[in-house]
């Protein structure tokens, strides 16, 4: 990393699309993907790594966006939620939520959708408690977590 | 999921469908913008100064050295916002920053904009605010008590006491008399907060004379009233437009400070302002559950029907009025929706104290005294032998009748979704161990507030669908917080129409656009925003069909209306018809409730609504005696929704209100000390993960109400309210002991425990009612039933 005046550069790569970025030292990666990227499907929930919210993949493991730094993720690979469907085609975990009923307000799905997407990637028939264990970090207020639950089962098969 | 429903009907084609919710696609792929997520060229960003008192009068407050920042584009305080405003008509006691007095750690005093976050942040620190400290209430029993200071606000009062109730229907002390066992309890309700996954945010803008304001709010036209009254503008130069919502369960339905303050920064610099909360700052903006103190004595028959009730709350408000004056009526409103009580005194009040601002959470002023009444109950089952289901049942109130307290009664699948959890639960042939225990409970729930929040006799939702060469487009003010209004909308008109949900786009939420709808509050909007829909859409259909019958050369009757044909025609063909024939086509449908749903005394305002949704919740858990470790095993619930507008979508609220009510029961609370919040953070505030949540399982009974649309009631509230004391009754079979408290932890089981142990009444909890000066007792003449069938 080079700096140029309080200013790092960061080279990363975002949903497969190489950038190059001048950022503050001391900027999460939440906010260079919301402000610097305008990839505002990255939410906040509580930018102290609480709430899960913010969950993007860095080289293909669920990370809380609000409390990694710059120096932390040069020359990573980074998933958000804009990257993960193929085209208007949703991903299997994508599709499995909006046939579930898996999200409500949607305000933590994002962030759901990439730790479920990490958990299969890796398991693709997972227990329910690996489940749980899984998404344990991902907070949310509206679904209860069942059909959240039916729903990485359900693309847990589609993706096997 | 299991549905039953009580209907023959079931040639509907979209109507009780599981299918996906209408805005699901973009929230999936992360396109869908939230109010933080739009950002206008030219931005500035707003932050709040917010007092560190909980009750202080403010001296001076210096913001030179704030403007003398680079930066820093300006700076506001009270006096610039000198108007105040409040929810309800009666509770117009905030200021959007005060320079009087603050009355909580967390009130606002200032706004900078900035050029950037941290800029506006700076300035705030350096904005010099002298206080001189005030004694600060911290309890209900300390508000009720004098003030050694001043009292909180100069209105209200005697101290700081900020509303009082008291009414009796029918005989009471004849009730009493009669009775051949009485029982009194008491019982403490923690207050908890809703705690959204989105911060609330606000960018506003001024452009020429017109104010438009983007708000994650639940009331986009309560927020344009509130507007108005602040900026003293009319509100046809004021625009609010709910931005899609990442979560509110009634804490995003006040007016709040930051939205005035961006609107007035917009207007000072002529730029676009944004505020977007920090999620310590969401603790204190609050608005959420009440601690409540209850006292209720009942007595009962020898066969168990109840004769007479007395029930005493006191409510600990926080710091400013907002819903409270319907917040402490609503504690003693419900108990009568779900068992016929002949007789009935309530005394309610509602205190100050120097905390965050209590509002209406998910079940507004009814989880706590449904948490009291079911616990209750359980206690007079035990003690005259009876199991608590049995009592129960012989007291449920009957479909079609009306409560002593007034309430209109109609469809009433009570005895239904007792059945349902009863049955599948086996609670009745449970085994008894010690650890293991089960508990049952039910509630009601209002589908809609009868009266609107400033009384008039406006409609209190209204609809207009568009057709066109273009597509059907459906405007209402209705606002999707998550629950699947939209989708609601959407469902209702394609059924009429002979579509799917997703051929109709849908314009909600914006005071500017779309008619008025007064907001997602109160499990209003499938009752209300729907039927105005089911009327607008009736009426399109009905224009659409004639000019095909008149081609087709047949009755209007004769012409079939599905999947996207309209008769022989296309929908698209049919419409060019219809639009060729009758000019632009567009039909309008309004809703009001009836007049004769409720009492016409005084505080009669809170508790009519046109239908009540019926619950019922069986827990099954282990309790550790030696620990008080709680593991929950599973839940049953069922719900008398009416009849599903979509099944898939009534199963999540159900299943949402189902966790909500576990984890306020279990470990949601929002605790004090000297004033401070103890843990204004999404870590030190517990609420339920993946981890906790057990198996639920879900029924769904339709007893189709005949004013619903399609015969809908509701289901974002009703389904919470039987889980809590289900929970502590769960604890108590297990056990053998009593926590008349929630949050229920192990710490207040190990107490209860104890002192079970040691000889003492095996229980935890308050021990004593305040003794509290009601107001004189308004004996309630009994309803005028020539005014109502029933």
């Amino acid at each position: 990393m080079g700096n140029i005046g309080s200013r790092e550069i960061l080279r990363l790569s975002v949903n497969g699309r190489q950038h190059e970025l001048l950022v503050k030292p001391y900027a999460t990666l939440l906010e260079v993907l919301r402000e610097d990227l305008r990839l505002t499907g990255t939410k906040h929930g509580c930018e102290a790594g609480e709430c899960g919210a913010c969950v993007v993949l860095v080289d293909g493991t669920p990370q809380l966006s609000c409390l990694v730094l710059p120096g932390q993720i040069e020359g990573s690979e980074v998933t958000t939620i804009e990257g993960v469907s193929n085209g208007s085609e949703l991903h299997p975990v994508q599709q499995a939520f909006m046939d579930h009923g898996a999200l409500q307000c949607g305000y933590c799905t994002p962030g759901m959708v990439l730790s479920s997407k990490a958990l299969l990637d890796s398991n693709p028939s997972p227990t329910r408690d690996e489940i749980n264990e899984a998404l344990s970090g991902n907070l949310c207020r509206c679904t209860g977590y069942v059909s959240i639950i039916e729903a990485v089962e359900d693309a847990g098969r589609a993706m096997a | 999921m299991t549905t039953v429903s009580l209907d023959e009907n079931t040639d509907l084609r979209v109507i009780g469908k599981s299918l996906p919710k209408v805005d699901s696609v973009g929230k999936l792929i992360g396109l869908t913008a939230y109010a933080d997520d739009i950002e206008l060229p030219n931005t500035l960003y707003c932050k709040l100064l917010r007092s560190h008192h909980p009750h202080a009068r403010i001296l001076s407050i210096d913001s030179s050295a704030a403007l003398a920042i680079e930066g820093v584009v300006a700076v506001i305080t009270g006096e610039d916002l000198p108007i105040k405003y409040g929810i309800m008509p009666t509770s117009q006691d905030e200021h959007a920053l005060e320079y009087e007095k603050v009355r909580f750690v967390g009130d606002p005093v200032a706004a900078v904009a900035a050029v950037d976050e941290e800029t506006a942040l700076a300035a705030c620190r350096a904005i010099l605010v002298e206080y001189e400290p005030l004694e600060a209430i911290e309890s209900i029993e300390h508000g009720l008590l004098p003030p050694s200071d001043e009292p909180i606000h100069d209105y209200a009062g005697p101290g700081n006491i900020h509303r009082m109730g008291a009414l009796e229907f029918g005989e009471v002390d004849e009730g009493f008399a009669n009775s051949s066992f009485i029982r009194e309890d008491v019982f403490f309700y923690e207050g908890n907060t809703h705690l959204p996954m989105e911060q609330h945010s606000a960018t506003a803008t001024f452009v020429g004379d017109q104010l438009t304001l983007w708000s994650s709010t639940q009331n986009p036209h309560y927020v344009h009233r509130a507007l108005a009254r602040v900026f003293e503008m009319p509100m046809g130069h004021i625009r609010v437009i709910a931005a899609p919502h990442g979560g509110g369960f009634g804490g995003k339905s006040d007016p709040f400070s930051h939205e005035m303050a961006v609107c007035k920064l917009a207007m000072i610099t002529g730029r676009p302002v944004k505020c977007t909360l920090t999620r310590e700052e969401v603790f204190y903006v609050h608005r959420g559950r009440h601690p409540v103190l209850m006292w209720v004595r009942t007595g009962v028959a020898k066969d168990g029907k109840i004769l007479a009730m007395h029930f005493k709350t006191a409510l600990d408000g926080g710091a400013y009025g907002s819903y409270g004056p319907a917040s402490m009526l609503y504690t003693g409103a419900l108990q009568t929706t779900t068992y016929n009580i002949p007789a009935y005194r309530f005394e309610g009040v509602r205190v100050f104290t120097n905390k965050a601002p209590c509002g209406p959470k998910r079940g507004h002023g009814t989880p706590q005294p449904r948490f009291a009444l079911e616990l209750h109950l359980d206690k007079i089952a035990e003690a005259i032998g009876l199991n608590p289901v049995e009592l129960r049942r012989r007291n449920y109130v009957k479909p079609y009748t009306r409560t002593i307290n007034h309430l209109r009664i109609t469809s009433c699948g009570i005895e239904e979704v007792t059945d349902r959890v009863v049955e599948a639960s086996g609670f009745l042939d449970r085994k008894k161990r010690l650890g293991h225990g089960m508990g049952f409970a039910v509630s009601a729930y209002m589908c809609g507030a009868g009266l609107p929040i400033y009384w008039n006799r406006l409609p209190h939702s209204e609809c207009i669908i568009q057709v066109n060469r273009g597509g059907v487009t459906l405007y209402c003010g209705a606002t999707d917080i998550g629950q699947g209004s939209d989708t609601v909308l959407a469902t209702v008109a394609a059924e009429q129409l002979g579509l799917w949900p997703t051929d109709v786009r849908i314009v909600s939420g914006d005071t500017g656009l779309a008619p008025v709808d007064l907001g997602s509050y109160s499990s209003r909007v499938t009752f209300m925003a729907g039927n105005a829909a089911l009327q607008a859409a009736k009426e399109m259909r009905e224009i659409i069909v004639k000019a095909v019958a008149e081609k087709m050369e047949c009755s209007p009757s004769e012409v079939m209306v599905g999947d996207g044909k309209i008769g022989e025609l296309s929908f698209e063909e049919a419409v060019v018809l219809a639009e060729e024939r009758f000019g632009m086509l567009s039909t309008r449908g309004s809703y009001s409730p009836p007049a004769n749903i409720g009492g016409k005394f005084k505080a009669a305002g809170v508790g009519p609504s046109p239908a009540y949704s019926y619950s019922a919740a069986v827990v099954d858990l282990d309790a550790d005696p030696y620990s008080g470790e709680i593991r929950l095993n599973k839940v049953w619930i069922a719900h008398d929704i009416g009849r599903s507008i979509n099944a898939l979508a009534v199963k999540g609220q159900v299943e949402g209100g189902v966790y909500m009510g576990l984890s306020e029961a279990m470990m949601e609370g929002q605790l004090y000390r000297h004033g401070l919040h103890k843990q204004p953070s999404m870590l030190d505030y517990k609420a339920f993960t993946f981890m906790e949540m057990p198996e639920v399982e879900t029924f769904l009974v339709e007893t189709i109400d005949l004013e619903g649309p399609y015969g809908a009631k509701e289901a974002g509230q009703g389904p919470l309210l039987p889980v809590i004391p289900a929970v502590v009754s769960a604890v108590h079979d297990a056990l053998g002991v009593w926590v008349d408290e929630v949050p229920i932890t192990s710490d207040k089981i190990m107490r209860a425990m104890d002192a079970k142990v040691k000889g003492r009444e095996g229980r935890y909890g308050p021990k004593i009612f305040p003794n509290i000066s009601y107001p004189t007792i308004v004996k309630v003449p009994p309803f005028d039933a020539s005014s109502s069938a029933f």
